[in-house]
């Protein structure tokens, strides 16, 4: 259909521009890396850090945890606080300055460092080849364990049945919707069970759940009763941020499901201490 | 059977978030939405069942009209010189009161009384009806889901199907209380009703009204798309064929539509092409049978050149009125077109009724999604709308007297309060010392958080810090690690 079109206009500048090339991975696994673990983690799921942490050591990697970072400046930059959001993002990208990979256990935190960092410091050329260096080796945590450390997975627990949700950031801007699906695929244990509108934000969207509360609190209630009548023992997602929507919903909703980070159950379910 | 007396459009006095409150109330608009905009989105899914062709054509149609945009002053000078040799009259309006004047001008030289109008949502944003009515001049919607909502005198709730928040049901119950007719939910006797209605009313009109999906400069050529046939009748039947439009729709030449057609129609309905695709290159010619002795062309600005002004935002006029992004929003499928207020719903409507209307007149719009970039992510003209969405909120939180004067209205939701909170974040997290002091008594003073934090616990359990802090934790991890190398 599309050499249709292309025969129809036959002018090279109305040739379509190439479509991006899909991330070329290094070859071998780094001997260290970042971890960026964001400030939800930090103080809300500082467990789900941990594991990633554990995850990565057991690839035979070390990993570096600069105690000045805090969070990547996306609150401030989703709500229109440029400046603000430049101030913390400026402050953060001089910790992880050395030239190996920045792990981050969440899409979202992850996108913001690859894709708006450069919009940020776009009038700024010398800051901006730092900010391309950083995001080049920026990783969201399961496309970093399956594609750069190449991951098998034992499975060593007993048989469940688990719902994914992912994050609009990690499907949408990172392009990793697919790769938690892999990974959970090496569990024998574990069916992965799909929910309605899965695709679909679970409503959170940073500031947007305070400001907009009816309409938040509308896509989570749909969100939160899919994950329900999906029939699912426990709910996974590799972004804090939608899990302290779900869980804090679920919670407030008196039911028993519950949302765990990604790291979190591959390290228990495949040996690692509870 | 006729048509009862049309009372215009009463404006909406409410405010958004007022109107979302009520929409996701109402159980039967939320079903009838998330109906609709499931079975349009598997429909759009199955006509691009080839993604690498997608892709293709999605970046050939931004590069189109990205072109397009980028010599616009340029095309719109070569629209109007083909348009006008080939006996079109193109008038200029730079707001919807010149717009509206220039039509009122031409229907009174021909002493007209009756309009019927083609589907155009250039026409809902000019408000034409509601003006023409004011004028007694009788303004009559011949699509079908536009006359559906002009009979129960309410706005369209999508772009592309107005009654698209009505059920067979609420149209049966309208048509047997509006035009007398037995009740039937039989979609097809209904549109029968509606049609027989509108036919009589083709006949009688001395003035049709139409919109335009594409104004080619190269040939001076209006291209209209419909599937019912009404924009046929409108744009050949009466004597008077009047086109508005906006002037970010004007394209380079035929080749360039192309491409876009066949975006516009996948991406809206799932179709590869509608059923009508109206050329209009000028009135009757001397030697031919039908068509309209006039034509005229309303071109308006009414805010677009505000965007076309900033690089950023000027993608926003890469719209092709498809509205794929409505289709696919979890905002709007459950709060409805309605709730958007003013002229163009949903996503497309948060970031170009702005320009229209001004930032401070839809103050809530940019605020009233979670970025989840799906409709960025279906847009056929890969308009960024989640970045236009966050460049607007900054515009939106500006210091009033801020320099940059980008668009009207800008610093609607500026609060000094909230400022001061973004500062004091800003500098929490930007100095390792203040945020570990942070961190260290958020963790340690755990069971003092209140367990009412505003908006939040309308909807969640109030969220509890963990006892420790993932700074602790791996540093002392950290430090074991380090010791056993």
């Amino acid at each position: 259909m599309s050499e249709l079109f292309y025969n129809a206009v036959p002018n090279a500048t109305r040739v379509a521009p190439p479509l991006p090339e899909p991330r070329q991975y290094p070859s071998e696994k780094p001997s260290r890396v970042y971890l960026f673990g964001t400030c939800v983690v930090d103080l809300f799921y500082p467990e789900a850090g941990m594991d990633a942490i554990h995850l990565l050591e057991r690839e035979g990697i070390r990993v570096e945890y600069p105690q000045g970072q805090s969070c990547c400046g996306q609150p401030a930059y989703t709500s229109g606080y440029t400046e603000q959001a430049r101030t913390v993002a400026r402050s953060q990208l001089a910790l992880f300055a050395g030239d190996y990979p920045v792990v981050v256990p969440s899409g979202s935190c992850a996108g913001m460092l690859r894709e708006h960092y450069a919009d940020l410091f776009k009038d700024e050329p010398q800051t901006l080849k730092q900010v391309r260096a950083l995001a080049a080796r920026t990783y969201e945590l399961a496309e970093f364990l399956l594609f750069v450390c190449k991951v098998q997975l034992k499975d060593s627990g007993e048989p469940v049945k688990v719902a994914l949700h992912t994050s609009c950031s990690a499907r949408r801007e990172m392009n990793t919707h697919l790769h938690g699906r892999e990974l959970l695929a090496q569990l024998s244990n574990v069916e992965r069970v799909n929910h309605d509108h899965e695709s679909e934000c679970c409503g959170f969207g940073g500031t947007f759940s305070v400001r907009m509360p009816d309409i938040s609190g509308a896509m989570v209630a749909d969100k939160t009763r899919a994950l329900k009548e999906s029939g699912a023992h426990k709910v996974l997602s590799a972004d804090c941020g939608c899990l302290i929507n779900i869980n804090g919903a679920l919670e407030k909703q008196k039911e028993a499901l519950r949302g765990q980070h990604l790291a979190s159950f591959l390290w228990q379910r495949t040996g690692g201490a509870k | 059977m006729s048509t009862s007396v049309i009372i215009p459009t009463v404006a909406v006095e409410e405010d958004f978030r007022t109107r979302a409150h009520k929409a996701l109330g109402d159980q039967q608009l939320r079903n009838n939405f998330r109906t609709a905009m499931d079975s349009l989105m598997t429909k759009r899914a199955a006509a691009f069942s080839d993604a690498h062709e997608r892709e293709h054509l999605r970046a050939l149609g931004n590069s189109i009209k990205a072109r397009a945009l980028s010599k616009l002053p340029d095309l719109l000078e070569q629209l109007e010189q083909n348009l006008t040799r080939n006996g079109v009259t193109v008038h200029w309006a730079e707001t919807v009161d010149e717009a509206n004047g220039i039509v009122l001008s031409i229907i009174r030289a021909h002493e007209a009384r009756q309009v019927i109008k083609g589907k155009s949502m250039v026409s809902e944003e000019m408000e034409m009806n509601h003006f023409l009515e004011a004028r007694d001049i009788e303004c009559l919607e011949s699509d079908m889901g536009e006359y559906i909502v002009q009979l129960d005198h309410e706005k369209p709730s999508h772009i592309i199907m107005p009654a698209i928040h009505k059920n067979a049901g609420q149209v049966a119950s309208l048509f047997h209380d509006k035009l007398g007719v037995e009740y039937t939910k039989d979609v097809d006797q209904l549109i029968q009703i509606g049609r027989r209605v509108l036919r009589q009313k083709f006949f009688e009109a001395d003035i049709g009204v139409s919109g335009v999906n594409f104004a080619v400069a190269e040939t001076g050529t209006l291209l209209l798309v419909e599937n019912e046939g009404n924009g046929r009748m409108t744009t050949t039947v009466p004597p008077v064929h009047i086109a508005v439009t906006g002037i970010e729709k004007v394209v380079e030449n035929l080749r360039d539509v192309v491409p876009l057609l066949s975006l516009l129609t996948r991406s809206a309905l799932g179709i590869p092409i509608t059923t009508y695709v109206n050329m209009i290159s000028g009135p009757r010619k001397d030697h031919e049978l039908d068509g309209p002795q006039e034509v005229h062309l309303v071109l308006l600005d009414n805010g677009r050149s505000q965007a076309f002004a900033d690089s950023e935002l000027r993608q926003t006029l890469n719209c092709i009125r498809c509205g794929a992004c409505m289709n696919h929003c979890p905002v709007y499928t459950r709060v409805g077109g309605h709730t958007y207020g003013e002229g163009y719903p949903g996503p497309i409507g948060k970031i170009i009724t702005p320009h229209m209307v001004g930032l401070a007149k839809v103050p809530d719009h940019p605020s009233a999604s979670s970025l989840c970039g799906a409709c960025g992510e279906v847009c056929p003209v890969k308009i960024p709308i989640p970045a236009i969405l966050r460049r607007l909120r900054e515009e939106n939180v500006k210091a009033p007297d801020s320099p940059h004067q980008v668009m009207r209205g800008q610093g609607s939701k500026y609060s000094r309060k909230e400022r001061f909170i973004w500062n004091a974040w800003a500098k929490l997290n930007s100095s390792p010392t203040l945020y570990r002091l942070f961190a260290f008594f958020a963790t340690r003073l755990r069971a003092l958080t209140p367990s009412n934090v505003g908006p939040w616990t309308q909807n969640h359990s109030a969220p509890k810090p963990a006892a420790r802090s993932l700074h602790d934790m791996a540093r002392e991890h950290l430090a074991k690690q380090g010791e056993r190398r």
